[in-house]
C-alpha cells in the first residue's frame, strides 16, 4: 500500500518535471526567434564580416578592438560611435539594404541586408 | 623660400629613396619609427593650431579627430619600442619633415577665418598624401621587425582614412 502511493507520487513528480523542462525548453528556443544580435567585429579598420544579413528587429553589435574611434554612419541615416576598445549596438528597424562607413576613416565600409 | 625648397626637397627625399638605384639609402627601424612618430606629432601640432585659431565646426572637428588617431598611433609606437628596446633614430627626413611643418606652421598663423580654414585643410591632405606615399613606398617595405611593419600597416590604413575625411571637409568648405 505505502509502496504503491510513493510509486504514484513518484509518477507524478516526474511527469511535472518533464512539463517544467519542456517549459523552459520551449521558452529559451522562442527568444531568439524573435530577434539575434549580431557581432561585427572591427580590427585594424577592417568592419568584420563586411557584408551581413540581418532583419528588422535584430541587433548589430559592433566589437572595436582597435586603440582607435570608429563610427558606423549611415548617409542621413544613423551615426554609431564605437570608442576604442569598447562596444557599441543598434537594433535595425527598417528593412532595405544600407551601406554604412566610418566617418573618422571613410576608407572603413560595411554593408547591411535588413530583411522584414 | 629656402624652406619651401628644403620641405620639396625633403618630400622628394621620401620617395627617391624607394626606387630600387638608391636601395642602399634605407632607412634602418630605428629611424623609421622617428619618421613615422615624427609625422604623427607634426599633425598634432597642425590640428592644435586649428583648435586654436578655428571657429569652424567642420575644421573643429576634424582637428580633434586627427589629435586623437595620432595620440593613439604615437602610444602605440612608443610602446612598441620600448617592447622591442629600439631607440628611435633621428634623421634627416625627419628633420626635413619638422623644418617644413614649422614653416607651414609660421605660414598658417599669420592668416585668420576662411582663409586659414582653406589652408590648413589643404595642407592636411596635401601632407597626408606625402606621408601615405613615404609610408606606401619607402617605410613600410623598408621595415624589417614585423611588428613594426604591421603597426606602420595600420597607420596607412588610418592615415588614408585621414586622407579621405580631409578632401571630404576640403569639398564641404567651398
Amino acid at each position: 500500500m505505502s509502496s504503491r502511493n510513493s510509486n504514484r507520487s513518484a509518477r507524478a513528480l516526474f511527469l511535472w518535471a518533464i512539463g517544467l523542462a519542456a517549459m523552459l525548453a520551449f521558452g529559451t528556443a522562442a527568444a531568439p526567434a524573435h530577434a539575434k544580435t549580431i557581432t561585427v567585429t572591427i580590427q585594424k579598420l577592417v568592419f568584420s564580416p563586411a557584408n551581413i544579413q540581418a532583419k528588422a528587429g535584430d541587433t548589430i553589435e559592433w566589437v572595436n578592438k582597435d586603440a582607435f574611434a570608429h563610427t558606423a554612419t549611415v548617409k542621413g541615416g544613423w551615426d554609431v560611435m564605437i570608442p576604442p576598445e569598447k562596444s557599441a549596438s543598434l537594433v535595425l528597424k527598417k528593412a532595405g539594404p544600407v551601406d554604412y562607413f566610418c566617418r573618422f576613416h571613410p576608407n572603413m565600409k560595411g554593408h547591411v541586408t535588413v530583411s522584414p | 623660400m629656402a624652406i619651401r625648397m628644403t620641405a620639396v626637397l625633403a618630400a622628394s627625399c621620401l620617395f627617391l629613396a624607394g626606387v630600387p638605384a638608391h636601395a642602399a639609402e634605407k632607412p634602418t627601424d630605428p629611424q623609421i619609427a622617428h619618421i613615422a612618430y615624427t609625422a604623427g606629432v607634426i599633425d598634432i601640432e597642425a590640428a592644435k593650431q586649428a583648435l586654436k585659431k578655428s571657429n569652424n565646426k567642420e575644421i573643429k572637428a576634424f582637428a580633434k579627430d586627427m589629435e586623437r588617431d595620432h595620440e593613439a598611433v604615437n602610444k602605440q609606437a612608443l610602446a612598441l619600442v620600448k617592447k622591442l628596446k629600439v631607440t628611435p633614430e633621428d634623421n634627416p627626413t625627419s628633420k626635413a619633415l619638422t623644418k617644413a611643418a614649422k614653416a607651414e606652421r609660421a605660414k598658417l598663423s599669420k592668416l585668420h577665418g576662411a582663409a586659414f580654414d582653406k589652408a590648413y585643410i589643404a595642407n592636411e591632405v596635401a601632407y597626408h598624401k606625402q606621408v601615405n606615399g613615404a609610408l606606401n613606398d619607402v617605410l613600410i617595405p623598408s621595415a624589417h621587425n614585423p611588428q613594426l611593419k604591421d603597426l606602420l600597416e595600420t597607420g596607412l590604413k588610418i592615415f588614408q582614412g585621414h586622407e579621405e575625411h580631409a578632401e571630404h571637409v576640403q569639398s564641404e568648405l567651398k
